[in-house]
């Protein structure tokens, strides 16, 4: 079985968000970039079906410029194969879902995974966009997934519970907990991605869809207004008459 | 040309997230200075869809195929993409849900659409450009987004819109079919089971939400978070540790790698506020935290607090609920 694994570099969960004077873009400076926490369940899974059919190869892909590749050699000491980086900045989801099923239209992929969403635009738009373009079925969010020959059983998240659903390779499905517990490289992982195949490739498709005209921060919270809790009542007062929420 | 709204049916109700988008989509389809119609997936009453006139939609769309009860990925997505076509649809709305996220990005390389997910207002124009605001960076930012295809798709976010009831008014509904074929429903879910939501009230759409962390010591004192969530009709929620050791289903568990939410109302109870854990409830519109540590970082995101033990305050909390009446 070839998988193909999409991972995207992100700012750590804990960093503080900054953006251009402009405020066109997301200020890099002195940020840690990681891999997409939602990916690490993408990553960790298909090595983990990887291993129990004994054979087959993960592939990770990264749409992005020379400065991800650190995160694309971690996901390599994880346990990935080899790599792809298509050399262009992510422009908006249409741009990044049209790089991977490019490349995937010609790799015989059998299972194409990615995290739910990434945790800097936050789109959950990709998943869809990779399979319609390659005509494929696309199940998202999957919180479960195990292979039987070509055919799939996933758990889809739904409001209030979950399908099943079967589908037959190739599918695209997009990851959540608690698909898996993500793993961490160890030493000899970290070694060995050393010498593991990157291969850049330049960019093909159309041209963007969406434009991000301005970034902002949200609204100032006021400052929390404390209660004592002897008088722990006096808050339902206050939620009813000054917040109007209940 | 006109405005789509897809709405979601649960049990032959509309969700309240499918309320709210068609609110939207009637104020969009007032700014464009044309009509909203309805396209319905679900399990739906022809009364029900009806009272979406209530809403300002001036027609509802469906389809009674009872395949198309559960939600299939193919068979969704064809069915609004012929709706939208037959409309002229110019602009598509949902609401950003798990359905509204699966068929929303199939449809938009279908429609050759633009795509805006976790939309929080209407839309404008500015200097010629269609502009939607959305979150980003797991709610601690908002990006303007401008859609620069003729087609646009818009996910609009849970609880940021208030639904509108003009009482009385009814739409038309018309039976539609899509020609679906057994093809169309290839990705049919084999199963569905519904998880219990305690109180009844489904996490994801609430727009109140207690919500318990590792403060609350164990699964045995939930009881305080129910009998609070019960008074207030809220649903329940907790962190992540609290569902890594299994005092609460995972489908509980919300921030970062849990699941986002945004209701009117959050009260988080012995939560410390990790940013990881904020991440899924930044956006709420109130937030009340009890906590007995002075300095819990969660203080700083909250509107309202209680320094205080949630053993001696939750009690009190849903004693003042039931004195309300
Ligand atoms: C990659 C990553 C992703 C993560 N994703 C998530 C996520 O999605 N959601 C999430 O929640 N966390 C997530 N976490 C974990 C997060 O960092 C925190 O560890 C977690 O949110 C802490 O949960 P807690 O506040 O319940 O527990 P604790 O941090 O243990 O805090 C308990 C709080 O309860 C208070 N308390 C104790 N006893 C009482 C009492 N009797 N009365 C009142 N207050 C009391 C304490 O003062 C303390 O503030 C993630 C972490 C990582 C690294």
């Amino acid at each position: 079985m070839k998988f193909l694994v999409c991972i995207s570099n992100v700012p750590d969960t804990t960093t503080k968000i900054t953006f251009t004077p402009d405020n066109k873009e997301f200020n890099k400076a002195g940020v840690q970039f990681v891999i997409n926490p939602w990916d690490e369940y993408a990553l960790t899974r298909a090595i983990e079906l990887k291993e129990a059919q004994g054979g087959g190869t993960v592939t990770v892909l990264n749409v992005g410029e020379a400065d991800t590749e650190p995160n694309i050699r971690k996901a390599l000491a994880i346990g990935a194969d080899d790599a792809i980086r298509v050399n262009a900045a992510p422009k908006d989801a249409f741009f990044v879902a049209e790089q991977i099923a490019n490349v995937a239209k010609d790799g015989g992929y059998d299972v194409i995974l990615m995290g739910k969403e990434s945790i800097d635009y936050n789109g959950f738009q990709v998943h869809g966009m990779v399979g319609e373009l390659l005509g494929i079925p696309t199940v998202a969010p999957a919180m479960k997934l195990d292979l039987s020959g070509n055919t799939a059983t996933l758990e889809r998240e739904i409001e209030g519970g979950k399908e099943i659903v079967e589908v037959n390779t190739p599918f695209v499905a997009s990851c959540q907990q608690p698909m898996c517990e993500p793993r961490i490289p160890n030493m000899r992982g970290i070694m060995t991605a050393r010498t593991k195949p990157l291969k850049v490739v330049e960019p093909t498709g159309d041209a963007p869809r969406t434009e991000v005209t301005e970034f902002a921060l949200p609204p100032k919270k006021q400052g929390v207004k404390l209660i004592p809790a002897e008088n722990a009542g006096e808050l339902i007062k206050l939620l009813r008459n000054e917040a109007k929420v209940i | 040309m006109s405005v789509l709204v897809v709405i979601e049916c649960d049990k032959g109700e509309v969700k309240k997230s499918s309320l709210e988008v068609a609110t939207y989509a009637s104020q969009v389809a007032q700014q464009l200075g044309t009509t909203a119609t309805a396209v319905a997936v679900g399990e739906a009453t022809e009364d029900n869809l009806a009272k979406l006139g209530e809403q300002g939609i001036s027609k509802v769309l469906y389809d009674a195929e009872p395949r198309l009860k559960d939600f299939v990925n193919g068979a969704y997505t064809k069915l609004i993409a012929t709706a939208a076509e037959q409309e002229g649809a110019q602009v598509l709305v949902l609401a950003n849900s798990n359905i509204g996220a699966a068929v929303g990005s199939r449809l938009s390389i279908r429609l050759k659409a633009s795509l805006a997910t976790n939309a929080v207002e209407m839309p404008r124009t500015e200097g010629g450009q269609f502009v939607v605001k959305r979150g980003a960076f797991s709610g601690k930012a908002l990006a303007d987004v401008a859609l620069t295809t003729d087609r646009k798709i818009i996910a609009v976010k849970k609880n940021s819109i208030e639904a509108q009831h003009e009482a009385g008014k009814t739409a038309p509904v018309e039976k539609f079919s899509a020609n679906l074929t057994d093809a169309d429903f290839a990705d049919a879910p084999k199963q569905v089971i519904m998880q219990d939501q305690a109180g009844g009230v489904l996490l994801p759409e609430a727009d109140k939400v207690v919500s318990g962390g590792r403060g609350m010591k164990g699964a045995e004192n939930w009881n305080l978070i129910e009998d609070l969530a019960k008074a207030l009709g809220a649903a329940t929620a907790c962190s992540k540790p609290v569902s890594d050791v299994d005092w609460r289903p995972h489908h509980e568990h919300v921030g970062q790698t849990g699941i986002t939410i945004s209701p009117n109302l959050y009260i988080a109870c012995g939560i410390s506020g990790a940013i990881q854990h904020l991440a899924g409830v930044n956006s709420s519109k109130v937030i009340v935290v009890i906590n007995k540590d002075p300095e819990a970082p969660f203080f700083k995101a909250a509107d309202y607090g209680i320094v205080g033990d949630v053993f001696d305050v939750l009690p009190k909390l849903t004693q003042a609920v039931k004195e309300l009446g």
